[in-house]
């Protein structure tokens, strides 16, 4: 690891106390990021597994209403009735920024503004079960519109932080450590050449002394 | 203008349609995916994708793809036989890529 291929030269020690700068600065705002993300994340966790469980009963509500109705009903009339609906819904996306994460905001907007428009066949041939089950899925699936924004936005913080984890792991825990070992590697072999060279100057003093003045 | 779509058994999107969704009832696992095929690639129009549950395990390595980009997203719902936890569990996984461990199981 440490000295492995870097050369110990003064030039290289600045670039690396450079890098090695840039490094802890960039660990640190990596690691105020994993923590906003996480804050952020947990929030939304706990907003989606309200919405999941509330959607998912509504759902099983609905059905079970639907089931009621097509007891009553013939298939036939209960596919007919549902056949060509009379309302429709259009979705609209904007994204809204969490710390650079871009995550989708939906907002719906229905054709037919009355409520009753759901309900797309006459009253005489159905079965007032059927008008239950329908109104129950409305109100289900504004929950269940939430929750496709919120099941998105966490899946894709879920992404982020793990991203942001790893670099936040790799700087900590690889990076860091190896820059500083070549450091101080460095700062060592650059010490050792002083000393060596000290030591040989003194030699040589002695040896251009001994010469001049014939000294013992 | 974006849409919604719904795939699932025939009688789980029956309901959906009313409320102006687009549904796409399908028999086997295997028309599943080539629905869902249709809708993700070479469609644009749909920005959120509800998927039945039951159907979720033949469709689930093309649902991951999606995991990752902001569009479309796709929501797994309960369907006609009641829940079957996919969903929470999808939540559960999610947790744990995120923080490394499941801090959720405890509550």
């Amino acid at each position: 690891m440490a000295g492995t291929t870097v050369t110990p030269t003064r030039m290289v020690l600045k670039q690396l106390k450079g890098r090695l700068k840039t490094a802890r600065r960039g660990h640190k705002l990596m690691k105020d990021k994993r923590d906003e993300l996480m804050r952020q994340f947990l929030d939304i966790v706990r907003r989606n597994k309200e919405l999941r469980c509330r959607v998912e009963d509504g759902l099983t509500e609905a059905f079970a209403a639907l089931q009621v109705a097509s007891s009553i009903m013939s298939p036939e009339m209960l596919e007919q009735a549902l056949l060509y609906p009379r309302q429709s819904v259009e979705l609209e996306m904007k994204f809204k920024n969490i710390m650079s994460v871009n995550v989708p905001q939906y907002s719906f907007r229905t054709k037919n503004d009355d409520p009753s428009e759901i309900y797309p066949y006459g009253f005489a041939q159905t079965s007032g079960e059927l008008d239950d089950a329908l109104a129950i899925m409305a109100r289900v699936f504004e929950d269940m519109l939430e929750l496709a924004q919120v099941e998105k936005t966490m899946q894709l913080l879920a992404e982020e932080i793990e991203k942001t984890r790893r670099r936040v792991n790799a700087l900590e825990y690889v990076m860091i450590p190896e820059l500083e070992g070549n450091i101080k590697y460095i700062s060592m072999k650059l010490e050792e050449n002083e000393n060596s060279t000290k030591v040989r100057l003194l030699k040589v003093k002695e040896m251009v002394l001994k010469n001049a003045h014939n000294y013992s | 203008m974006l849409k919604i779509a719904v795939i699932g058994g025939r009688e789980t999107v029956m309901g959906f349609t009313a409320l102006g969704l687009a549904a796409f009832p399908v028999a086997s696992p295997a028309e599943a995916k080539k629905v869902f095929r249709s809708l993700t690639r070479e469609s644009e129009d749909y920005a959120i994708i509800y998927v039945e549950e039951n159907l979720a395990e033949a469709l689930g390595a093309e649902i991951d793809k999606y995991k990752d980009s902001p569009s479309p997203a796709i929501i797994l719902i309960p369907g006609r036989e009641g829940s079957m936890g996919l969903g929470l569990s999808a939540l559960n996984a999610a947790v744990e890529r995120a923080v490394g461990t499941n801090i959720l199981e405890n509550n």
